[in-house]
C-alpha cells in the first residue's frame, strides 16, 4: 500500500435546486517523500479533492488511506496552507505560529525552540513580538509555512499559496518552500492553475478536467528537473518541452468542451 | 538644499492651517454654548419664555449648590450611575453569551430567529411594570431594565459578527484539529472584538434609557426619581438640572467607552 492511498472518490454538492458533480471516480497513489502538483482550470475540483485530503470535507464514497489508517484519525499528521497567509492579526508572530502546537497540546519547551528554529531557517530575523501587519506579504506566507510546519505534519496541502504574492516574491518563495520540503523530506501536494509553477516544483502532475471534475492526465517530471531548484528549472530546456505538452492537453480539453 | 527647506517651510505651514482650524472649530463651539445659556437667561428673565417652565441657568446653578451641600444630588448620581453601569455591563455580557449560543448551534439560531424578530420590535421599557412586581420595586428591577433594553440588539449585531468572520480562519484553525471552542476562542471572538466594543458605544445610551424609565417607576431614588418628583411638586428647575446632569454623565461614560474602544483596537 503507498503512503497516502486515494480510491475511488466520488463528490457531489448538493444544494436545494441542483446536485453538482465535482470530483467523479478518482483515484491516486502517492509515495512517501514526493512533490505532487494538480493542476488543472478552475471548477474541476482540485481544492475539493485537497480539502477531503485534508479531512475537512467527507467525501460522498472513497478512501482516503495515509500510512495505512482513514485521514480522519490522522489529521494532525497533515498541514494545509492556504492561498493567502491568514496569520490571525490579534496574534503576534509567535502566537501565531504555535498556534497548532497550543491546540494539540503539544507546546512544549522542545516544540518551542524547533518551531522558532524554523523561524530562523526561513530566513525570517527577530520577528516573533512582530504583529503580522507589520511584515510583507512574502515575509507573512514564510511565518504562514512555519506554523503550517510547526505540527510536524507528514504531508503537506498547498492551495495556491503562491497565487497572492507578486512575481519576484512567489520565485524566491517556489525555491524556498521547494528546497524546504526537501530538506525535510515531506511529501506535499500542490494545488495551481499555473503549470510554470507545477513544472518547476513537481516530480508528478496530475492535469484535471471539469464537469464532472476528474483526472484526465498524469505527467511524470523528467529527472534532469527535478534536481534542480524550481528557478533553475525554469531556464532549463526540459521545461520548455514539458510545458508544450501540458499545454496541448488543456488545449485539446478545451476543445473538447 | 533649496527644496528641501522649501518642503519644510510647507510642512510648518501645513501644519499652522490645521491648528487655526482646530482653534477655529473650538471659538464656534464655545460661542454656541455660551449663547445658548445666555440666551436662556435672557430669555428666562425678561419672561419672553414661562420661567416657571422652562427655568432659567441661575436657578438651576442655585439649586445644583444647594443639591450638592445637602447631599443627596451626590447620592443620587451615584445610585443612577451604578444601575447604568450594572445594566449596561449585564446587557452587554448576556447579549454576547446569547450570540455565542446562537453561533455555537445554528439549529437553535434558526429555531429561535423569529423570537428575537419579535423580542427586538417590542419596546422593552413597556416590560417595566412586569420587571418591578417580579423582582421588587429597588435596584435589581432598574438594572433589570437596563440590561434587557440592549440585550436582544447585542445579540443580533454580535451574532451577525460571529457569523461574517472570515471562514479562512477557521479552515486554518480546523486544519490544526481545533474543537469548536477552541475556534471560537481562538478566532470568533478576538474577530468580532471591534464589533462587540462598538455595541458597548450604542448600548451605553440604551442603558440610560431603560434605568431612567425605571427609576421613574420605582420612583424612590436616583436622577430619574428627581425628574418625576420635580414633574409632580411643578419644580421644573429641578426636572432641568437632572437632564443636565444626566446629559454630562451620559457624555463622560461614552467618552469613556470611546477610550476603551481607541485602547483595545489600537492595532486596526
Amino acid at each position: 500500500m503507498s503512503f497516502l492511498e486515494i480510491t475511488n472518490i466520488h463528490h457531489t454538492y448538493f444544494t436545494k435546486t441542483s446536485a453538482n458533480t465535482a470530483l467523479s471516480d478518482v483515484s491516486i497513489q502517492i509515495e512517501e517523500g514526493e512533490f505532487i502538483s494538480f493542476l488543472g482550470p478552475s471548477g474541476c475540483g482540485k481544492t475539493t479533492l485537497l480539502s477531503i485530503i485534508a479531512g475537512l470535507i467527507a467525501p460522498t464514497s472513497g478512501t482516503i488511506f495515509l500510512e495505512k489508517k482513514p485521514v480522519k484519525q490522522s489529521s494532525h499528521k497533515i498541514g494545509y496552507m492556504l492561498q493567502q497567509d491568514y496569520l490571525f492579526p490579534w496574534k503576534t508572530i509567535e502566537e501565531n505560529i504555535f498556534l497548532g502546537l497550543k491546540l494539540s497540546n503539544r507546546l512544549n519547551d522542545d516544540t518551542r525552540k524547533y518551531t522558532l528554529e524554523l523561524l530562523q531557517k526561513m530566513g525570517l530575523g527577530p520577528v516573533e513580538k512582530l504583529s503580522p501587519k507589520q511584515l510583507s506579504g512574502g515575509m507573512r506566507q514564510r511565518v504562514a509555512l512555519v506554523r503550517t510546519l510547526a505540527t510536524e505534519p507528514k504531508i503537506l496541502m498547498l492551495d495556491e499559496p503562491f497565487s497572492a504574492l507578486d512575481y519576484q516574491t512567489k520565485l524566491k518563495l517556489e525555491d524556498l518552500v521547494s528546497t524546504t520540503l526537501k530538506a525535510f523530506g515531506k511529501t506535499a501536494i500542490l494545488v495551481t492553475h499555473d503549470i510554470g509553477e507545477a513544472i518547476a516544483m513537481s516530480d508528478k502532475i496530475y492535469l484535471f478536467a471539469a464537469n464532472p471534475g476528474r483526472v484526465h492526465k498524469t505527467f511524470i517530471i523528467p529527472e534532469e528537473l527535478r534536481n534542480l531548484t524550481p528557478f533553475q528549472a525554469r531556464g532549463h530546456e526540459q521545461y520548455t518541452k514539458v510545458f508544450q505538452s501540458i499545454w496541448k492537453e488543456l488545449e485539446s480539453l478545451e476543445f473538447r468542451e | 538644499m533649496n527644496s528641501e527647506n522649501n518642503t519644510q517651510l510647507l510642512h510648518q505651514k501645513y501644519i499652522d492651517s490645521l491648528k487655526r482650524e482646530k482653534k477655529w472649530v473650538r471659538f464656534y463651539q464655545l460661542l454656541i454654548f455660551l449663547l445658548f445659556f445666555s440666551t436662556w437667561e435672557i430669555a428666562s428673565q425678561r419672561n419672553w419664555i414661562d420661567p416657571l417652565l422652562f427655568s432659567s441657568p441661575t436657578k438651576i446653578w442655585g439649586l445644583l449648590i444647594d443639591k450638592i451641600q445637602d447631599g443627596t444630588l451626590i447620592a443620587n448620581i451615584g445610585i443612577t450611575l451604578t444601575e447604568t453601569v450594572f445594566g449596561f455591563i449585564l446587557g452587554t455580557f448576556l447579549g454576547t453569551l446569547l450570540a455565542a449560543i446562537l453561533w455555537w448551534s445554528p439549529f437553535v439560531s434558526r429555531v429561535l430567529d423569529p423570537y428575537l424578530v419579535i423580542l427586538n420590535s417590542m419596546p422593552k421599557v413597556a416590560l417595566g411594570p412586569i420587571l418591578i412586581v417580579a423582582l421588587g420595586p429597588g435596584f435589581s428591577s432598574i438594572i433589570a431594565m437596563g440590561a434587557i433594553i440592549s440585550i436582544i440588539i447585542t445579540t443580533i449585531v454580535v451574532y451577525t459578527a460571529f457569523k461574517e468572520v472570515d471562514p479562512n480562519y477557521l479552515k486554518v484553525l480546523q486544519t490544526f484539529g481545533a474543537t469548536r471552542a477552541q475556534s471560537f476562542k481562538e478566532a470568533v471572538l478576538p474577530a468580532s472584538f471591534p464589533t462587540i466594543i462598538s455595541t458597548l458605544k450604542v448600548n451605553v445610551g440604551l442603558s440610560w434609557v431603560g434605568v431612567i424609565v425605571g427609576e421613574f417607576l420605582v420612583a424612590s431614588k436616583g436622577l430619574g426619581y428627581m425628574i418625576i418628583y420635580g414633574f409632580q411638586v411643578f419644580n421644573f428647575t429641578l426636572v432641568l438640572l437632572s437632564l443636565l446632569v444626566i446629559a454630562v454623565f451620559a457624555t463622560i461614560m461614552y467618552q469613556f467607552v470611546d477610550f476603551v474602544e481607541r485602547k483595545l483596537i489600537k492595532d486596526k
